[in-house]
């Protein structure tokens, strides 16, 4: 603005905003401050549950390989924090993601804490009965709503993707072991330019008849804007309940916040974030990636939104894994706290 | 794949003024403005918190590079004391040094009178002048109350109206303030409505600190059109936190149509050590093309100009559409 004054030390700090102005703060469950409840936007869900994927998608696309018992403090830092859904790691291959080698390592020793949910990648039957044995409670299985994304990604066609996937889903509902289903490049293909809703709707529709519980949206390489983002809930929504849907939103174009207010807007209540922003992409060199947990909390404390998490003890797990893959963090509200 | 063969495939960079019609019949579309226009405030407000100070040629290079990219409004520079901002020191060659393109407008910072005289003798045709909705804030900033601080520039708003110069209103604080904390939405309106009935055409609401949120964007913005049409309202929002887009997608939402954003995203925050600055310009054309929403501006031409300064001050943009493109 004007003159920058001389008086800035006299200034609030970040923490005293935080225990001050209650837009900032831990959100409360269940008790609503008149303040938020004023500033709460008619139309928005009452509950947002934030889907944690830092340890797998995140550093996944980091190039530091993290070793095992850092990745395992770092969940078990993630499940005192108050997040309810936490992608631990993925049961792939080693030689395609080096990073996930130590899956079944991972799994058995994080604590799992009551009330807390720790999802694994399961790209085939392989990955499954491995992430089973290894104590895998609950599954996860990876579409895209691109040919040549799919063909380039896990070398085949969709349709025969999803004849792979409904194997796994159908072996994971026997053992009462809940699937959830991704399509990535839902606003977006780096192989195909921009991608149809109808396509999406499609692809989603498969894996929820399949029996997939929720369809986690991705927008793989952040190119979507609201009106694109609306444009395919709107088509999504025709098949499949909001309630059932979540969105995957990347930041590489920085949109997006803007496209999860856009989701909230339309009823979707289920987002996926990553600490610190962590990964980032490998389809834009020098790009960041997921959208950082932190700075969803920070939107989502201030809109009145419960979510049951500490964003302070979110921002600790954050600096504890920047530090542990030495880059700075991609929140901006870390950012803003931790140089403060 | 290059810049080029990326930008072929994302036709939303691409400007497309036609898709805002045929989007049209969707509802939610509908309730965009057809039109946005974009503030650049790179050169004053982004460089003004920038550490490293600029050269003269290097500031008057990056105001023509946007001004070839079609920006409407650059505010090119501040006509305050070199002692407060150094970085503002040479306002008066930058002015006279830069191309005046026809259709674009470089309004000029005046903190006062003797600014705005400055600012008109070194061939200003537009000013913007300043206020806060924090009385601690304007206490501790220049030393006095707001409604002190609206006095003093009365002065500069009638001597202003007798030269037929437009004068730019900013309120900063508007959705918190480093000093106060919550700033109350009656306050914003109060505020606004003095300053637009003293003669300011617009009334740029400011998100000094960046701590707000859409709702209480959308709560400030609802207090405010009471007593200033939406059409002479601006947003000017910090990305301190990261919320800068989405509290101007609400904003949009509600019916505002300008914008101001600095290139790059330049600009640090004297409030938050290590925080960044201003909403990035070229974030926001990106959303607002993929919206379908007219901005006129060239966005291969606004990269360049990023790319541009970042070398200049020797920094990495803050960008993320930049970053993006970048080929490291």
């Amino acid at each position: 603005m004007g003159n920058v004054p001389s008086a800035v030390k006299h200034c609030l700090s970040y923490q005293q905003l935080l225990r001050e102005h209650l837009w900032i703060a831990d959100s409360v469950p269940g008790a609503l401050d008149p303040a938020q409840e004023a500033s709460q936007l008619s139309g928005l869900p009452e509950y947002v549950k934030i889907v944690e994927v830092g340890p797998r998608d995140g550093l996944q696309n980091e190039k530091v390989i993290v070793p095992t018992d850092i990745k395992i403090e770092f969940i078990n830092q993630l499940s005192q924090t108050g997040l309810s859904v936490i992608e631990v790691t993925s049961f792939v291959s080693s030689k395609w993601v080096p990073q996930m080698a130590d899956h079944t390592e991972v799994m058995k020793g994080i604590q799992q804490y009551p009330g807390v949910r720790y999802p694994v990648l399961t790209p085939n039957l392989q990955g499954f009965h491995r992430a089973v044995a290894a104590g895998a409670t609950e599954i996860s299985v990876f579409g895209a709503a691109s040919e040549s994304f799919s063909k380039k990604n896990i070398n085949c066609s969709i349709e025969e993707s999803m004849e792979k996937f409904e194997e796994v889903v159908k072996s994971a509902r026997h053992l009462n072991i809940p699937a959830r289903g991704y399509v990535s490049c839902a606003l977006g293909c780096p192989y195909e330019g921009s991608i149809t809703p109808q396509k999406v709707t499609e692809v989603s529709k498969r894996l929820y008849g399949m029996g997939c519980y929720e369809i986690s949206l991705g927008d793989t390489i952040g190119v979507g804007t609201p009106g694109s983002m609306r444009r395919m809930l709107e088509s999504v929504i025709k098949e499949i309940p909001p309630t059932a849907l979540a969105v995957h939103c990347h930041d590489t174009y920085g949109q997006a916040l803007a496209n999860i207010l856009t989701a909230l807007q339309m009823g979707i209540n289920v987002v996926d974030s990553a600490v610190s922003g962590l990964g980032g992409c490998p389809y834009a060199k020098g790009a960041s990636g997921n959208v950082a947990t932190e700075d969803l909390i920070y939107m989502l404390n201030g809109l009145g939104l419960n979510t049951d998490v500490n964003l302070h003890k979110v921002m600790e797990a954050g600096d504890f894994i920047c530090k542990a893959v030495n880059k700075t963090t991609n929140s901006k509200v870390a950012q803003a706290s931790y140089n403060a | 794949m290059g810049l080029f063969g990326f930008i072929m495939q994302h036709p939303q960079l691409v400007t497309q003024a036609d898709r805002s019609k045929s989007s049209a019949s969707t509802s939610s579309v509908s309730t965009f403005p057809k039109r946005v226009k974009i503030v650049e405030v790179g050169p004053r407000d982004g460089l003004q918190n920038e550490k490293n100070i600029v050269p003269t040629s290097v500031k008057i290079r990056m105001i023509d590079m946007l001004s070839e990219a079609g920006l409407p409004v650059i505010e090119a520079t501040s006509f305050v004391s070199p002692k407060w901002v150094p970085q503002m020191a040479d306002h008066i060659e930058v002015l006279k040094g830069i191309q005046k393109f026809p259709g674009i407008n470089y309004p000029v910072l005046t903190p006062n009178f003797k600014g705005f005289q400055a600012a008109v003798a070194a061939g200003a045709k537009e000013v913007s002048i300043f206020g806060a909705a924090s009385e601690l804030f304007t206490r501790k900033n220049i030393n006095c109350s707001i409604d002190e601080s609206l006095q003093r520039f009365d002065q500069v708003l009638k001597a202003a109206q007798a030269a037929g110069i437009p004068v730019r209103g900013y309120v900063s604080c508007v959705l918190g303030c480093p000093y106060e904390g919550k700033i109350s939405p009656a306050k914003v309106a109060e505020v606004s409505k003095k300053m637009y009935s003293m003669g300011c055409y617009e009334i740029s609401l400011g998100d000094t600190i960046g701590v707000g949120t859409p709702g209480i964007m959308k709560d400030m913005l609802s207090a405010v059109m009471h007593e200033v049409p939406v059409a002479a309202l601006a947003v000017h929002c910090h990305d301190t936190y990261g919320q800068a887009l989405a509290n101007t997608l609400m904003a949009l939402q509600m019916g505002v149509s300008v914008v101001d954003a600095s290139v790059a995203g330049l600009g640090g925050c004297p409030y938050a050590q290590g925080a960044s600055g201003n909403l990035a310009t070229e974030d926001l054309v990106y959303m607002l093309e993929g919206l379908g929403i007219h901005t006129g501006v060239n966005f291969q031409k606004l990269l360049e100009a990023g790319t541009f300064i970042c070398q200049a001050l020797n920094r990495k943009t803050s960008s993320k559409v930049a970053q993006a493109t970048c080929k490291l």
